[in-house]
């Protein structure tokens, strides 16, 4: 018997089935055994478990396991991504036409709701009575939380509603904790499928790839460097995949050049290790796509300088624009007690020791803007443009041009006409730069270096580690 | 959506106010002046013309970003098929292409961009725009709309399937089986260029800013699962910066996109071009004062860098010339003002009369030829048409000379000139020959002779000034690079200058000599169009009436309606000192006035007295009534009404702080 293995759905990888236990050491440790225990929950003959909840990140091969027993086993199931399914309806719908085909599932109402579903399975199901446990695999489960409150609960116990031999597997990034409806359901049970480890699992999945001209071990060489470089800020098999088979040709340069040998570890570290670390900085954020890539490697002899992405920070803006802009700023940013001191030129003496309370010491960076009403931003607009400006329609029609270019945003929709609120939502990089272009009056740079005295430091974060946060932010 | 809303609005409006003055221009035309029809038709040929060349401009200047585009688009299915060994996975190719800040712009960017993607790359091209996309099931459903309802409109027969389409099937693996029929029926027409079935799917996403992050990303999760069954692409229009898209997406999403940043031109170059084709044309009669033009520049300088509405504005300004100017009959080609100068009304030629710009003209006349011109109606005519001609072709000189924008501008370049080294002289020179040989009358051959024999004689000094050319090179290439900033640059090169007069060679002397050439040349010609005569025919100067319609004030116009109502209302009993109170004036004007008196919180029963006294002073003049200082409920009623439409407003809001008062929400006031 051949079980067909595929990695991340998109290579396969025909094994012998003796050689199972070689991999399953580094395959998906726990996962393998997983797999055996969810072999022994698919059990066709009886009524397995009803439902069985998955969870694992990115990437682990949560759906890519469960697929392929499906496949290999030829069970009846029906898979829907719940990115998908816009509406519940489209949910039932797939689900009915995958088991008793599209007829069935065009006798769904307009507006299915989950009694019509269970209504309609029960029909079909005592039409053709389930010889083998029927599968639905939900992936990216966590969107079932913004859907209808009870469908989650109901799946869960689909078995006991529609009364037929049925399993339901949702497949989801995060953990069941965080699904539990407070009224309390149906406890599904649980698999974790564990993260891939550096030192095993990874290299040998990702040597699977290796070139059909090189020999295995060269490109497993290969892959334990660019591990060494990529591990730290990336574990997902997908990307690490692809970012490998994007920088193996510049690997494999001095080969073909016959400046090295294979077994010249260290000079090919040496040749690949800047090259890699540019990747990082560059296509592995997607600040060059992975053609340009390949077409600098090309084209390396000249020297190409690619225009990455985020070095076309600069925004063309209208003049009052940018003066609104630079006001929004300094409103967002410094406490509204001293406007009257930054903006008047006869501001009265304050002193200097409780000029700040202590909760504004802290930088305001690290705080974040703050919402400002719209006349506070046009009084310090009128003060730091320095003609004189009528208040004319295309005056404000610039502001809420900035809230559609997202520059500011506005917050709070309830008090529209009376006094909206806004928040400055671009970086101090931005403001100095624009500041630097219309900057005519040296008074303006003033105010922007008091006002930066008074919010102490900036923090710079790179991108990769912003990356790592919105990651997180996910779960 | 609400910048969208009041660009619209803004045009809406513009929109009305031609079609107003339209309609009075034709009512001019049946009344009292028999060439307005004339002036209309003028005017609107005029008007064609621009939107002809606007429009040809931009699809000039945009062609190249555009090709290139369209390249991209047809690239990525055969690279994908080539290369098996390494797969880019699901991939989208994705153009991020750079528009700009001038949003009301874009449109005819996408509509030709659209056309272009239609007719050589793919049929299947869908636009969507962000407000109609407000959840990803929307934006689905554009999708399909937009691909499958224009299948429909293709052959009949299909109709059925898509009246069936539920809303419940509106998903991309719908779109899916769509598409494959669809390939079916289209690949052998196409087959021959493209291979196999990967016609792409092109979405344009018009407005990438205004999208909610949350759609986009699902979309983007969705579509990047289809990759292999259908071949998508995507363009984002993005007005600030690529990086908007990082700001957009988290990782995990944009990892699925293959994006590529492609610049359209910049809205400053554009509206250059626009100037030079349209307003700097000796072709187009019409023509604009500086003023006009600095109010215009200055609408996109500082407001909305946008050349749609600058043409706009262009537009209003001629309408408002060809309304308002019964002279403008003129303004025309060279032939056709000929013929409607022969024409001419006597009550018109009484006008030409009347034209301060002709009163002067005469005046500098001999008088017998004062006589004759207040007299002779032909002579008149004759005389204004030959200088209207004279006139535009001025105008031409002005525009190759593109040196004189302003006067001190035109001193610093003189200066520049009278320091400028030999080769870069001839070469400057050379260029203005050039520009002289496409003109033809006699007077322009006359100055390219000049002009052609200074050059024979400097290319004879070759020999002579070599050492002190490459003198002045040095002092050139010094100046060259730090051209802009000339002030202080000059007051250096002016010592040098001095020092050098002492001893001048030949070729300085011959330089000089073509300098005040130039000079003698630009005085001659280019004297301003104010003093022209009969510029009152082409020029159109009213600014002021120009930044009133254009860059209008909402809140000044309402508060000059509401203290004097009389300014909008022409009722004579509205008339008043500034500063009184009149109690015929509408409620709302009374109840304005008195709030203004007040400070922030505005108590409600005070604000009532001081209506009713208003009120009831009036009535004491007329009836004497006994009851004043009783509050009828007329009045009440009045008074209340008037409040409540403060509020609408926005003066004034309902405060909790103290339950009869209210607040005020504009600043200043007494």
């Amino acid at each position: 018997m051949k079980i067909h293995i595929c990695l991340t759905g998109i290579k396969t990888i025909i094994l012998d089935c003796n050689n199972i236990s070689q991999y399953s050491v580094f395959l998906i440790n726990s996962a393998l055994m997983n797999r055996r225990d969810i072999m022994s929950a698919v059990n066709p003959d009886q009524y397995s478990y009803p439902s069985v909840f998955i969870y694992g990140h990115r990437a682990t091969g949560k759906s890519h396991v469960v697929l392929s027993i499906m496949k290999d086993l030829e069970l009846p199931h029906a898979s829907v991504d719940c990115v998908e399914c816009v509406s519940s309806g489209l949910l039932f719908h797939q689900v009915l036409s995958a088991f008793f085909g599209p007829d069935a599932a065009a006798l769904l109402p307009r507006c299915p709701s989950l009694s019509d579903f269970v209504r309609l399975y029960k029909q079909m199901s005592s039409n053709s009575p389930a010889t083998q446990t029927r599968y639905i695999i939900l992936d990216r489960a966590e969107r079932m939380r913004d859907m209808d409150f009870s469908l989650l609960p109901a799946l869960l116990r689909l078995q006991e509603l529609v009364n037929d031999n049925v399993t339901v597997i949702l497949l989801s990034e995060i953990v069941w904790e965080k699904f539990r409806p407070n009224t309390g359901c149906f406890e599904p049970l649980l698999f974790h499928f564990p993260d891939y480890s550096k030192g095993k699992s990874l290299v040998q999945i990702l040597s699977w790839d290796h070139h059909p001209s090189y020999t295995p071990e060269l490109y497993a060489s290969y892959i334990n460097i660019l591990l060494g470089v990529f591990f730290s800020v990336c574990r997902d098999l997908r990307e690490l995949r692809h970012l490998a088979v994007l920088n193996f040709s510049k690997f494999c340069e001095p080969l073909e050049k016959g400046e090295a040998k294979e077994s010249d570890i260290h000079k090919l570290w040496k040749n690949i290790e800047p090259h890699l670390q540019r990747a990082m900085q560059t296509v592995y954020l997607r600040e060059v796509s992975s053609v340009q890539w390949e077409q600098q490697q090309m084209d390396e002899k000249e020297a190409t300088t690619l225009r990455v992405l985020s070095a076309h920070a600069h925004i063309e803006l209208p003049y009052y624009s940018k003066f609104l802009l630079i006001a929004a700023y300094l409103a967002s940013f410094n406490p509204a007690r001293t406007d009257r001191r930054f903006f008047l030129k006869s501001h009265g003496k304050i002193r200097k020791t409780n000029f700040l309370k202590k909760h504004e010491k802290t930088s305001n960076h690290l705080l974040g803007p703050k919402p400002f009403p719209l006349d506070r931003l046009m009084a310090i607009f009128y003060s730091v443009v320095d003609s004189r400006v009528a208040p004319t329609a295309s005056v404000f029609s610039q502001i809420s041009s900035l809230v559609t270019l997202q520059l500011l945003s506005q917050v709070g929709h309830d008090d529209q006409l009376d006094s909206p609120k806004y928040k400055c939502s671009v970086s101090l990089d931005f403001i100095l730069a624009i500041s630097r272009c219309v900057c005519v009056c040296v008074r303006l740079l003033d105010l922007l270096a008091l006002s930066l005295v008074i919010q102490s430091q900036v923090v710079r974060q790179e991108r990769s580690l912003f990356t790592a946060v919105s990651n997180l932010h996910l779960l | 959506t609400t910048e969208t809303l009041i660009c619209s609005d803004s045009n809406l409006s513009l929109m009305i106010l031609e079609t107003a003055s339209k309609k009075r221009k034709r009512h001019i035309g049946v009344g009292d002046d028999e060439n307005g029809c004339d002036r209309f038709t003028i005017c609107q040929k005029l008007w064609e013309t621009v939107q002809m060349n606007t429009e040809v401009i931009q699809d000039q200047l945009n062609k190249k970003v555009l090709d290139s585009l369209a390249e991209f688009i047809k690239k990525p299915g055969l690279a994908c098929s080539s290369d098996v060994w390494r797969q880019r996975g699901s991939e989208i190719p994705t153009a991020a292409l750079m528009l700009g800040v001038n949003v009301p712009d874009h449109a005819m960017t996408f509509r030709s961009l659209c056309n272009l993607l239609q007719d050589s790359v793919t049929p299947f091209v869908v636009s969507v725009h962000a407000k109609e996309c407000a959840a990803v099931k929307l934006l689905i459903q554009k999708v399909l709309e937009q691909l499958m309802g224009r299948g429909v409109s293709v052959d009949e027969e299909q109709e059925d399937d898509t009246a069936l389409l539920q809303k419940t099937q509106c998903t991309i693996s719908a779109l899916c089986q769509w598409y494959k029929t669809k390939c079916t029926q289209v690949s052998p027409k196409r087959k021959e260029n493209l291979a196999k079935n990967d016609l792409p799917v092109v979405v344009i996403f018009k407005d990438f800013e205004a999208f909610n992050s949350q759609v986009l990303q699902d979309f983007i999760l969705i579509c990047s699962r289809y990759t292999q069954e259908l071949p998508f692409v995507f363009i984002f229009g993005i007005a600030t910066s690529p990086s908007a898209i990082q700001h957009r997406l988290p990782h995990s999403v944009s990892s699925l996109l293959c994006i590529e940043v492609f610049h359209s031109l910049s809205c400053t170059q554009h509206l250059a071009s626009v100037f030079d084709k349209l307003i700097l044309n000796s072709q187009f009669p019409f023509k604009l004062s500086s003023r006009v033009i600095q109010v215009l520049v200055g609408i996109f300088l500082y407001h909305d860098f946008s050349v749609q509405n600058f043409v706009k504005g262009l537009q209003f300004s001629m309408l408002e010339h060809f309304n308002s100017q019964p002279l403008s009959v003129l303004c025309c080609q060279k032939h056709e003002a000929l013929l409607s100068a022969k024409i001419l009304s006597k009550q018109n030629v009484e006008r030409i009369r009347h034209l301060p710009s002709f009163m002067r003209y005469v005046e500098t006349q001999e008088p017998q030829e004062q006589v004759r011109l207040l007299t002779n109606d032909e002579h008149v005519k004759v005389t204004s048409f030959y200088s209207t001609i004279v006139h535009i072709r001025e105008l031409h000189v002005s525009c190759i000379e593109k040196n004189l924008w302003e006067t001190e501008e035109y001193d610093s370049a003189l200066q520049l000139l009278r320091i400028l080294a030999k080769d870069e002289l001839v070469a400057a020179l050379r260029s203005c020959a050039e520009i002289l040989k496409s003109a033809n009358t006699k007077r322009m051959q006359n100055v390219l002779q000049q002009l052609e024999d200074f050059l024979g004689r400097l290319e004879a000094l070759q020999g002579v000034s070599s050492e002190d050319s490459s003198g002045n090179g040095v002092v050139s290439a010094k100046m060259e690079y730090q051209r802009t900033d000339l002030f202080q640059l000059q007051k250096t090169l002016l010592e040098k200058e001095s020092r050098r007069t002492k001893r001048m060679n030949p070729f300085e002397v011959l330089r000089s000599q073509v300098i005040d050439f130039i000079d003698s040349l630009v005085r001659e010609y280019l004297t301003p169009a104010e003093f022209q005569p009969l510029n009152e025919v082409c020029y159109y100067s009213s600014s002021g009436v120009l930044r009133q319609r254009l860059n209008v004030t909402p809140r000044t116009s309402i508060q000059a309606a509401l203290t004097h109502p009389f300014y909008y209302l022409k009722n004579e009993s509205l008339k008043t000192n500034t500063g009184t109170i009149s109690s015929a004036a509408p409620d709302l004007c009374i109840v304005y006035k008195l709030h203004l008196e007040c400070g922030r919180l505005i108590n409600l029963y005070d604000w009532l007295e001081a209506y009713v006294t208003v009120m009831s002073a009036a009535e004491d003049q007329d009836t004497n009534s006994e009851e004043c200082g009783k509050f009828d409920s007329l009045k009440h009623a009045r008074f209340i009404q008037a409040v409540s439409e403060m509020e609408f407003l926005g003066f004034v809001k309902s405060t909790k702080q103290k339950t009869d008062h209210v607040a005020r929400l504009t600043w200043g006031g007494c």
